[in-house]
């Protein structure tokens, strides 16, 4: 409610501005009077005059304005995806022109081919049913935790939980190299050397065994983002009346509080945080290709849907096939964002 | 615990209650940070401090060498580091510029404008937040092709102008401003443009300082057009121009060197979202998917 005040007035300080030099004093005070209204104004419905003042003109103008966006995501974002489907129906090797094989891609894909059926489905689940909950609950845990300390702190904290998803994968290979490098220098080998707790160096990243979980801590590292930032700015703007409220009606503790509270009041920053929490996870699958350094993965040990689509797309050139697999995983990505929406709105209902 | 103990979201001050919050955070927040102290300490590690053994996290006696040496450090077409850095500040600035008008424009149609399809358009937008480029690079790569985009040097922008994020949380915002003041200004005989400029780019700042954040981020680290659509080393970014030395053998030359230029592009996106971030969380109040 505060923000929409603050809001409100800044609007109504700068329309003052260019529309006073313009208009004769009679006007002047007719418009003065609709917005000392200020509150009601906000409540006032949609006036379907409006849409007619501005003629074929105003229609012209709308076309206008959105068709650059629309230009650009058409051409970027829905072609493609349309492109990608029709191209999974095909045999392209991006020489000769495609030609039509039906379902023979998703048949192959679903049927014969081991790796995928093998290793990237299971690793593309584990992934993701580890690294996308556990990085989202803890995006709303630290949230949570952080709209209770008071506001220079809290900036600080919240500066260092959001730093790394700025990083980007390519920049952070430094890093991540350095600290599970196969090498005895490596900082882990040499902590745990040094500790006692393994004897010999172990290859982090090129055995296949860790690979996994590195994937997994590394991806959970920077997934407090966008969505981890909506849940707190939600929380911050819960209603302090309805704890109140709810502590009237009997509500006895924290536990409570979270659920009958915090989480019902910021339900649509929750969803938009779910979406961005399994887009980035299905997102981060490069990760195992950039921190092993080889595509495929080590033994496919780290191998993800998104590995799995350059490797036949720019590497063997099987296009039609890897167009396959990103529908699948287009939709794999839809179904999931769906689930958790339809979760998440009869959990909190 | 079982009544109300006063305000505690938000609170203004310390509070004996609130030291459970900070021994959780501050551990956490510490381990988070570490990787990125690292990046810093590395990228002014000089060579003998690369590979000491046991390895120093932090660095004895910092030195611009890393720095001297990625600049100076020539690539295989003989095309310097200052090259890369230049072509993506050029893309970096120009996507921003672009994806602002964009997302502000179509924002203020879907938020304020009746007409049909337009609740068509947003739904397919919302449902384009769960869109992953990286899933179609493929087709992509082959409508660039046919536009004829291969090799010029707007393929870098062009693809990643549309952020349907980005238009999603400007709707939001621009839905916050009372109708009634737009009818008020048209009445007033104010002009579209007149309204987008002086009534929706005023008060949407903040969420405008938001989508600069984020088309930041996805122009400054973008890769896809350097690795898939150009050939010419001259046109290509300087995230991708990372790429090639990092995939190198790890010596400590390319290690510190890699720091060097990681710091290089991680910093402008903390100094950006430093500089803005009040003006994010104002805009973040409004995300929510209802």
């Amino acid at each position: 409610m505060q923000d929409t005040e603050v809001l409100q007035n800044e609007v109504t300080a700068t329309v003052e501005l260019p529309a006073e030099a313009e208009l004769t004093a009679e006007q002047q005070t007719d418009g003065k009077k609709r917005r000392s209204k200020g509150e009601k104004a906000v409540k006032l419905p949609k006036h379907p005059k409006v849409e007619h003042i501005g003629g074929k003109k105003s229609g012209l103008m709308t076309a206008l304005l959105i068709a650059p966006y629309l230009l650009a995501f058409i051409i970027f974002i829905v072609l493609p995806v349309i492109l990608a489907i029709i191209l999974s129906f095909t045999d392209f090797n991006s020489i000769s022109s495609p030609s039509f094989v039906g379902l023979d891609n998703y048949i192959r894909l679903f049927t014969e081919d081991e790796v995928f059926m093998q290793k990237v489905i299971p690793n593309t689940l584990v992934f993701s049913i580890i690294a996308g909950p556990v990085g989202y609950f803890l995006s709303f845990f630290l949230a949570w935790m952080l709209a209770q300390v008071p506001k220079g702190p809290r900036t600080v904290l919240a500066l260092c939980l959001y730093a790394p998803s700025l990083t980007s994968g390519v920049a952070m290979q430094v890093v991540w190299t350095a600290i599970f490098s196969g090498d005895p220098n490596g900082y882990l080998n040499a902590i745990l050397l040094k500790m006692g707790v393994i004897s010999e160096a172990v290859q982090w990243l090129q055995s296949g065994d860790y690979l996994m979980p590195i994937m997994i801590v590394v991806t959970i590292w920077s997934s407090m983002g966008i969505g981890f930032l909506s849940m707190l700015s939600g929380i911050l703007n819960i209603d302090p009346q309805l704890y109140e409220a709810a502590y009237i009606d009997g509500m006895r503790n924290r536990f409570q509080e979270i659920f009958h509270v915090t989480m019902p009041s910021i339900k649509p920053q929750m969803l938009f945080g779910a979406v961005m929490a399994v887009v980035n996870t299905f997102q981060a699958g490069a990760i195992g290709v950039e921190l092993s350094g080889s595509n495929p993965t080590p033994n496919y040990n780290g191998q993800l849907i998104i590995n799995h689509i350059q490797d036949y797309g720019y590497i063997r050139y099987e296009m039609g096939y890897a167009a396959a697999i990103s529908v699948v995983l287009l939709i794999l990505i839809y179904a999931v964002s769906k689930i958790i929406m339809a979760l998440l709105s009869s959990k909190n209902d | 615990m079982a009544s109300f103990q006063g305000k505690k979201i938000n609170p203004k001050r310390f509070h004996v209650s609130q030291i459970k919050f900070y021994v959780l955070l501050l551990p956490l927040a510490i381990f988070m940070v570490l990787p990125i102290i690292y990046i810093f300490t590395t990228a002014f590690k000089p060579a003998e401090e690369l590979f000491k053994f046991p390895p120093s996290f932090f660095v004895e006696n910092p030195t611009w060498d890393n720095y001297k040496a990625l600049f100076e450090l020539i690539s295989g077409t003989s095309i310097p580091a200052t090259r890369y850095l230049f072509n993506s500040i050029i893309v970096t600035v120009l996507t921003m510029f672009i994806s602002i008008i964009l997302s502000v424009s179509a924002g203020y149609v879907l938020s304020k404008k009746k007409f049909k399809g337009q609740k068509l358009i947003f739904e397919i937008n919302t449902l384009a937040l769960m869109f992953v480029p990286i899933a179609v690079t493929i087709p992509r790569f082959i409508l660039i092709v046919n536009l004829g985009l291969v090799d010029r040097f707007i393929s870098n922008i062009l693809p990643i102008v549309a952020m349907p994020v980005g238009l999603f949380l400007i709707k939001q915002f621009i839905d916050q401003i009372p109708d009634a003041l737009i009818e008020a200004a048209k009445m007033d005989g104010a002009s579209e443009l007149d309204i987008l400029f002086k009534i929706i780019i005023p008060s949407v700042r903040p969420a405008i300082a938001t989508v600069a954040i984020m088309s930041f981020q996805s122009a400054w680290g973008n890769v896809e057009a350097s690795v898939y659509y150009l050939n010419n080393e001259s046109l290509k970014t300087f995230a991708y121009y990372i790429t090639t030395f990092t995939s190198a053998t790890n010596t400590s030359i390319t290690q510190g060197i890699t720091a060097a230029s990681a710091l290089i592009m991680f910093l402008p996106n903390l100094i950006i979202f430093i500089v803005m971030q009040s003006k994010v969380m104002d805009t973040m109040a409004h995300s929510g998917i209802k």
